[in-house]
């Protein structure tokens, strides 16, 4: 069981309120997954530079970490939040950031890179998840947002949701795939690099190695139908982009809404019932097997 | 007549309140609103009064219902009306997946779509669905029918036993022993009796249904298969 929460703006004017109502659908689904929670935000991009977002082991030492970066590689912090420190790198500076980082500070986690996407993740109830990072604080054109209840590996921030496998991609997972020793064996020979043993990090892997081929978000997904094997309901994002996936037998629950300010999406009819004037929306249940894409203009 | 409002009360507070009414309460017409997607709202009720829910429910709503009629106005969740045994419920938007599963008896009526496995494992329930239903329904279905309006997704009927299912549009496929039989006099005469009863005779030509049911060749045993055992 896990829950999954999305959130993908039409009008313009929502978007100072895109981590309020994401956090509000979040917290309601504490039920379905008590033991961490993560939320992607595509918010404003800073000019071409790549937002790179780390995560540290403490909190309580954050500050020192970001005055040691923005001394040491002369980047930028964008934004601190709990643990989580943003560095605005300069896109031909990324690839020398990432190697420093590697090999003097390897306690860092890259959590996601990306001109506007940001990832935030953390184990914990999603109340406090949330108010950890100010998420209601938080603007952007869409957001995913995952609350886990652990069932098959530990209680840890590198089995929280959403992963992210390229530059603004990002994949929430509810389900379990069985063939993922498979592919993710597969997707190293094509060189790509995994930081988990995580079943969900192959399923976005997969999307971003499809991407990376020149298939659209909706391609790469319809490709995955044939050769991801578990149970999934999948919500995607990228820069521009916002999609959702049940597997053939939809054996995991999803609602969404449509109309003309958003697409919301929710493992439960309860996550958007916090949303405003939800009772105009055209609200349905997505089919099986079937990719449904969103992309903005 | 009692009101609840859920942004108020609990579900919990509802439900006891409900399952404490007696046969012959005067208390008959519930209302219950603010839903808000919640679970397993007005399940369990055991008396002939009616309850209308205004908005949408989650999973479970008017689950074990006996002789109560619910009414929800709105969409229901995974499993509206699960093993209801008597009474109706009427969900007036689409519901989720297993909507009736296992139910014994009653009537359910769905104005909208019903999603995957509608009327899994039915067990004399009757159902009525309005719009089309999901894939699966009716799996391993044992008594009771299952009547669309719409069309029907993939494997309809897998595995079934003796229920009945009536589809007017277009069947997806047809599962593993189920297949399409001669609509006779009596077919007719129930399904027209099931759709006045779901108040619907006059939206429908009986004419336009196609009937389902068992081949009856997977549940019993069949000589050429001795060698399985």
């Amino acid at each position: 069981m896990c829950g999954i929460v999305g959130l993908f703006l039409k009008n313009k004017a929502l978007e100072p309120m895109l981590g309020e109502m994401l956090s509000k659908m979040l917290v309601t689904l504490s039920a379905r997954g008590p033991d961490s929670a993560g939320v992607a935000i595509y918010g404003t991009s800073d000019g071409d530079n790549v937002k790179l977002t780390l995560r540290t082991r403490d909190a309580s030492s954050v500050a020192d970490v970001a005055d040691e970066l923005s001394a040491v590689l002369h980047q930028r912090v964008a934004t601190i939040r709990s643990n989580h420190i943003v560095l605005s790198v300069a896109r031909n500076q990324e690839s020398s950031v990432l190697s420093w980082l590697k090999a003097h500070r390897p306690d860092l986690q890259l959590v996601s890179a990306g001109t506007n996407m940001e990832i935030y993740k953390d184990v914990g109830l999603p109340e406090h998840v949330v108010s950890e990072f100010g998420l209601a604080g938080m603007q952007g054109s869409h957001g995913i947002g995952h609350t886990r209840m652990a069932t098959e590996s530990a209680v840890t921030i590198d089995g929280a949701h959403p992963f992210s496998t390229g530059e603004d991609q990002c994949l929430v997972h509810n389900g379990s795939l069985s063939n993922h020793n498979a592919i993710r064996r597969n997707l190293k020979r094509e060189g790509m690099a995994f930081s988990t043993e995580n079943d969900s990090e192959v399923a976005a892997g997969f999307l971003t190695w499809r991407m990376s081929r020149g298939d659209s978000l909706k391609q790469s997904l319809s490709a995955s139908l044939n050769e991801l094997d578990g149970f999934f309901t999948f919500v995607v994002g990228t820069r521009t982009g916002f999609a959702v996936l049940r597997d053939p037998i939809a054996c995991k629950p999803a609602i969404m809404a449509e109309s003309d300010d958003y697409v919301a999406f929710g493992s439960e009819y309860r996550a958007l019932s916090v949303l405003p004037a939800i009772e105009k929306s055209r609200v349905f249940e997505p089919e099986p097997a079937t990719v449904y894409a969103w992309e903005r203009p | 007549m009692p009101v609840y409002d859920l942004t108020v009360s609990s579900v919990r507070e509802i439900n006891q309140a409900l399952h404490q009414l007696s046969p012959d309460t005067n208390q008959t017409s519930w209302q219950i609103d603010n839903p808000q997607g919640k679970h397993a709202i007005s399940v369990g009720v055991d008396a002939p009064v009616e309850v209308r829910i205004n908005g949408h429910v989650g999973y479970y709503c008017a689950g074990m219902n006996q002789k109560a009629t619910i009414l929800i106005e709105g969409n229901a969740g995974t499993g509206v009306a699960e093993n209801m045994m008597s009474g109706m419920v009427h969900v007036m938007g689409d519901a989720s997946q297993s909507a009736g599963a296992t139910g014994c008896g009653g009537l359910l009526v769905i104005d909208g779509d019903a999603s995957a496995r509608c009327g899994i494992s039915m067990k004399g329930i009757d159902i009525v669905v309005k719009g089309s239903i999901g894939a699966m329904s009716a799996f391993m279905a044992q008594a009771g029918n299952l009547v669309v309006f719409g069309d029907a997704g993939d494997a309809l009927g897998d595995s079934i036993y003796e229920a009945t299912i009536f589809v007017r549009g277009k069947v997806k496929s047809l599962g593993a022993d189920c297949v399409e039989k001669p609509v006779t006099e009596d077919d007719r005469a129930r399904l027209s009796e099931l759709l006045s009863r779901a108040g619907v005779a006059d939206e429908v030509e009986i004419a336009d249904f196609r009937m389902y049911g068992s081949a009856r060749e997977l549940y019993h045993f069949h000589v050429d298969n001795i060698a399985s055992y």
